[in-house]
């Protein structure tokens, strides 16, 4: 479904401030893979994300979604493929616009948007009965502004959002970490439901451990741009937070302890 | 005095589309868009110039129209493909303007006195059917000014009903979607570049058509007419937002044409008042300024009156710290 080849991606080239952020990562995903990605500050995980989202341009490599060479569309054009969820609440939906225009304008993910209407009476009833299954009281409020939400329903809105026309991929990017514990746990309860409904081909990147165990198939490890750690299936499964320790102090070479909120999450 | 305050509505129901121009870049686009100080002069010299030639008044203002969006389009590509910042792509656009618009007039002012307008066919007809005259209110202009008003209102309230669909559409709702998130903009698959460009276009070209009809109004085009324009339009903006309310979409576009009559009749009292004319355009950026400061100002107010309950309040409590 994924397929990432070679992909180099280094910011400010040429300038003292030279980063590598990715050094030639190669990743394929199967249609329906849930993979969670982890890694310490600036190991690239949001940087991957970012460049199979098209935000950044890769410096080289190709990336393949279903079959297609995307490397060269930019975010807009791959958004068709694609439904993304970011850290903050604020940047997945338009505030001043009311739940049923956003969830609208999410319905016509990579469309050619025209002259009709901009959210008509038949979509109306879908978005309710979609919105009753956040189990947020949101169904009622369709024509409030989105700005007068909590961080957390906003959140929940911008999943609904991503998924609302099935994506081939769905990016999170540490999409509950600004989240207060108890509205973290629901939304990533509502992420678990709703790739599993719908089989969808997910990348969750995470700075906690737990959730990197809990939630999804396989699990992979980033450090200094590239990926040190692959795992899936049974193997996974029996991860615990200690082995992924282990596993990290090795690839960051046993000179860097991971962060405390790696360890105990949020 | 009826005439009086009859000229100034029909003046505020023209300016009133350089409004709604001014709201869709500073409030759905949150663009401070400065190509209208040239647009509306664009529009203005155009026609006049097209008119003292002998075109049709009514084609001038299809001109001006089209003059001004593509001035529009023009700063939008400064600004999305060149990537030069909002504000400096209006003002280029706006400096660009200024010699376009002296080679469009030929000179720096065009007069219109005696030449036909769009008001003209509809002054002429009030003047023969209402007998303003014969009752004793037949001002010397009084069928003119009741013609700008019917013509500013039908236009004006036509482009509010015409916009409030068009920004209900799937396309609108993208571009009102761009002036609050580009990210997730982009993340719907929308060109934000697009957008952006259809917002700048339309509120330029609503501007130049505003600058055509008040040529034709006031009889002259000058090179500088369009001086503070946007200031102007942000003032009436304002005052439509705080008197009008802000509840829903289509009363928001209402309260534009309401905001510019309203700051026109501000206008004409502190004149009558005795206000220099002019210390006008020095008025009008001070009640923006006020008007924009407002949240910041409350802010201070609020901390000033906390500082001076904790100093000098809470009497009953004895002495306030220990």
């Amino acid at each position: 479904m994924l397929r990432v080849e070679n992909v180099v991606k280094i910011f400010n080239r040429g300038t003292v401030n030279e980063k590598t952020a990715l050094e030639g990562v190669t990743l394929t995903l199967s249609e329906g893979d849930f993979v969670t990605v982890i890694g310490g500050n600036g190991a690239g995980k949001s940087t991957l994300l970012n460049v199979v989202a098209g935000v950044y341009p890769s410096d080289s490599g190709h990336i393949y979604i279903d079959g297609r060479d995307v490397t060269k569309l930019v975010e807009y054009q791959r958004a068709k493929y694609m439904g993304r969820v970011f850290q903050d609440p604020m940047m997945g939906t338009a505030a001043d616009m009311e739940i049923e225009e956003n969830l609208a304008l999410a319905m016509r993910r990579g469309q050619r948007r025209t002259l009709r209407w901009g959210v008509t009476a038949s979509e109306k009833k879908i978005y309710r009965d979609m919105l009753a299954t956040l189990e947020l009281g949101l169904e009622n409020r369709m024509g409030v502004k989105v700005g007068l939400l909590s961080g957390g329903q906003r959140q929940a809105l911008t999943l609904l959002m991503a998924i609302l026309k099935t994506p081939k991929l769905l990016l999170l990017d540490e999409h509950a970490a600004a989240l207060d514990p108890k509205t973290a746990r629901k939304v990533l309860e509502l992420t678990d439901r709703f790739i599993q409904e719908r089989t969808l081909t997910t990348m969750m990147v995470t700075h906690n451990m737990r959730d990197a165990i809990q939630h999804g198939n396989r699990l992979i490890m980033m450090s200094a741009g590239q990926i040190v750690v692959d795992v899936s299936g049974e193997q996974k499964m029996r991860l615990t937070v200690e082995d992924l320790m282990v596993e990290f102090e090795r690839a960051s070479g046993g000179d860097a302890i991971a962060s405390d909120r790696m360890l105990l999450g949020n | 005095m009826t005439q009086y305050i009859l000229s100034t509505v029909s003046l505020g129901l023209l300016w009133a589309i350089l409004t709604i121009g001014v709201f869709i870049t500073f409030r759905i686009l949150n663009i401070a868009d400065m190509s209208v100080e040239g647009t509306i002069t664009l529009g203005a010299a155009l026609a006049a110039r097209m008119i003292s030639t002998g075109y049709s008044p009514y084609l001038s203002l299809l001109a001006a129209l089209a003059v001004g969006m593509a001035a529009g389009f023009a700063t939008g590509i400064l600004h999305t493909k060149l990537g030069i910042p909002a504000l400096l792509s209006g003002i280029l656009t706006m400096i660009s303007l200024y010699s376009i618009n002296l080679r469009v007039m030929g000179k720096a002012n065009i007069s219109l006195l005696r030449m036909d307008t769009v008001y003209r066919g509809l002054e002429t007809f009030l003047k023969n059917n209402l007998g303003l005259h014969n009752i004793g209110l037949g001002g010397i202009e009084l069928e003119k000014t009741l013609a700008v008003g019917i013509v500013g209102a039908v236009v004006s309230f036509g482009i509010v009903f015409l916009l409030y669909w068009f920004f209900g559409t799937e396309i609108g709702s993208a571009i009102r979607a761009t002036g609050n998130n580009h990210n997730m903009v982009r993340a719907q698959g929308i060109h934000t570049d697009t957008t952006i460009i259809i917002g700048l276009t339309i509120s330029n070209g609503l501007v130049g058509l505003c600058g055509a009809l008040i040529a034709q109004m006031q009889n002259f085009a000058t090179v500088d007419m369009g001086t503070g324009a946007i200031v102007i339009g942000l003032a009436s903006m304002i005052i439509g937002e705080v008197l009008f309310g802000k509840r829903n979409f289509l009363l928001r576009f209402m309260s534009m044409i309401f905001g510019a009559i309203t700051y026109r009749l501000v206008i004409a009292l502190v004149l009558k008042l005795g206000l220099h004319s002019d210390l006008l355009k020095l008025f009008t950026a001070l009640t923006v300024i006020f008007a924009l400061s407002l949240p910041k100002l409350k802010e201070i107010s609020a901390t000033l009156a906390r500082n001076f309950r904790e100093a000098f309040g809470n009497r009953k409590g004895g002495m306030p710290h220990a």
